[in-house]
């Protein structure tokens, strides 16, 4: 925590966690798919999907789909902009069960190329996120740092090959944490860092023998 | 994720004992922590501090808000204030009073705005630092340093109790920003280190117990009326402190006295809508007349 959690964000109103929260949210599953949104499925749960309208939390993920900050003057009128770059979205109201926070949403999302995701999180206030499923991985990591997302065979080495070459590299991890989806199969690595990640440390990640594939999301401001 | 506390008692004595001035204590402190010049600092409080003042501007144009329930109400207070010879608020707290419902306004009606601490409390701020630069004539540089202090007693209410009123309902939000904003206005008005924690305990006192009932769940009732409530709080807590007045509970034990009343608090009463005023037939009206049968 420092001053300028305390003083800020600069944001659109109307509430931090359910308007820019939801902005967030969108540009980190934005930057997930790893490319401009061309169609969104968006599932609201709890509070998002009760309230959500009166607080904007709608044109807020589109928003935040189309790559715009928390404090655009454009987000009131965000769905004019997602019919004129071509985005196609709906909205669906969901149950994700009573653990799931208030403030829940589920994004499957196809890029303009072809590209897919599914990503869900939530907006845990303040307008702070955080990411807790991407592609069927359950993971966790905030967006408040340079974010490194693997996808790796889960085999002795996969781990100190990343970590190593991050840091021959200078970039020191901050946290970081794996996830698998069943012994020896695929995994998943989210490494929080300290530095940007420049497109040089992500190809040389990405050469690593037991890695499939690999994505960065850089810091939500 | 739990913070390490922070003794505000102890940045009191520290500064007290350096013989520096609280605005400057923080100044110099918060820099340090993020490894920044005083001048980028606060620099970058400069431009929060434009994006109050717009935010301000905004609002006493008298948009409407996204839900409809507020709207207006900043500027006919302005137009009411300007059109009397004599008033009870007077031209300060008058002034400040319409400027935090202003930004209010210009939250609830999706402006832009400074989450200072929060969306829902942001008026409060912007409205008593506008207020000392057209009353007191308070530089713009002076300002940024009252911002300063002020979002360095929020990192303490946040240590030891919090910001959120889904955490600690509206005394968290609200009074808070109330805290922060009475801080500040004493150190820029020269009070002591000491002077400048009586004021946030003063303040955190009269706001103790302060609940979190937004109708339909929207940053609009009573919002907006309650930044107003607090910006009064904040200056008669500020002059009290500013004229000797002590509190007699230290300003450490206020905050975490704010911590555990927030804790004790029902979760009907914080924030989610389902208690207070939130649940009058009235509001209930509204939730309906706004969303239909989506409650």
């Amino acid at each position: 925590m420092n001053i300028f959690d305390i003083i800020g964000p600069v944001m659109i109103g109307p509430s931090s966690s359910h308007t820019a929260g939801a902005v967030r949210l969108g540009n980190a599953a934005r930057a997930i798919l790893g490319e401009p949104v061309a169609e969104a499925v968006i599932g609201l749960h709890g509070s998002f999907a009760q309230t959500g309208q009166g607080h904007g939390t709608d044109l807020a993920l589109v928003a935040g789909l189309m790559g715009w900050p928390t404090d655009d003057l454009r987000i009131p009128q965000a769905f004019d902009y997602a019919k004129e770059t071509g985005l196609k979205y709906v909205f669906k109201n969901i149950n994700a069960g009573d653990a799931a926070h208030p403030n829940f949403v589920t994004f499957q999302l196809i890029g303009r190329t072809g590209n897919e995701s599914q990503v869900a999180g939530a907006s845990v206030g303040g307008g702070r996120v955080v990411i807790s499923e991407v592609d069927g991985f359950s993971l966790e990591f905030t967006g408040e740092f340079p974010t490194i997302l693997t996808l790796h065979e889960d085999r002795p080495g996969a781990v100190a090959e990343v970590t190593g070459i991050l840091s021959r590299r200078g970039v020191n991890i901050a946290q970081m944490r794996v996830f698998r989806r069943n012994k020896g199969g695929l995994a998943s690595m989210v490494l929080e860092t300290d530095q940007p990640v420049d497109d040089s440390d992500i190809a040389a990640v990405t050469g690593l023998p037991l890695i499939r594939s690999v994505r960065r999301i850089n810091a939500i401001s | 994720m739990a913070l390490a506390k922070i003794s505000l008692e102890e940045w009191i004595q520290t500064a007290t004992a350096q013989a520096v001035s609280f605005t400057d204590f923080c100044v110099e402190f918060q820099s340090k922590e993020l490894e920044l010049t005083a001048t980028e600092v606060l620099a970058r409080m400069e431009g929060m501090l434009s994006v109050m003042e717009e935010s301000i501007a905004a609002g006493l144009k008298g948009p409407r808000s996204k839900g409809g329930l507020v709207g207006g109400d900043a500027q006919k207070l302005q137009r009411y204030l300007a059109g009397k010879q004599q008033n009870m608020l007077g031209s300060f707290i008058g002034r400040a009073v319409a400027y935090s419902m202003a930004v209010g306004e210009a939250n609830a009606a999706m402006g832009r705005i400074v989450a200072a601490p929060t969306a829902g409390s942001s008026g409060v701020l912007p409205a008593i630092l506008f207020a000392l630069k057209a009353e007191y004539n308070v530089k713009s540089l002076d300002l940024a340093k009252g911002l300063v202090v002020a979002g360095a007693i929020g990192m303490v209410i946040a240590s030891r109790a919090s910001l959120a009123g889904a955490t600690g309902g509206c005394q968290a939000e609200c009074g808070s920003a109330g805290a922060m904003a009475a801080a500040a206005m004493v150190s820029l008005l020269g009070g002591t280190p000491s002077q400048v924690g009586n004021a946030v305990a003063i303040t955190i006192k009269n706001m103790l117990g302060l609940v979190c009932d937004p109708v339909a769940g929207l940053v609009e009732v009573p919002c907006v009326k309650r930044n107003a409530g607090a910006v009064s709080q904040a200056i008669v807590a500020a002059e009290m402190a500013l004229a000797g007045i002590e509190s007699v509970i230290p300003v450490d034990e206020v905050i975490d006295a704010m911590d555990s009343v927030g804790q004790s608090m029902h979760c009907s009463l914080k924030e989610t809508a389902q208690g207070g005023l939130a649940i009058t037939p009235t509001a209930l009206a509204l939730t309906e007349k706004i969303f239909g049968n989506k409650i």
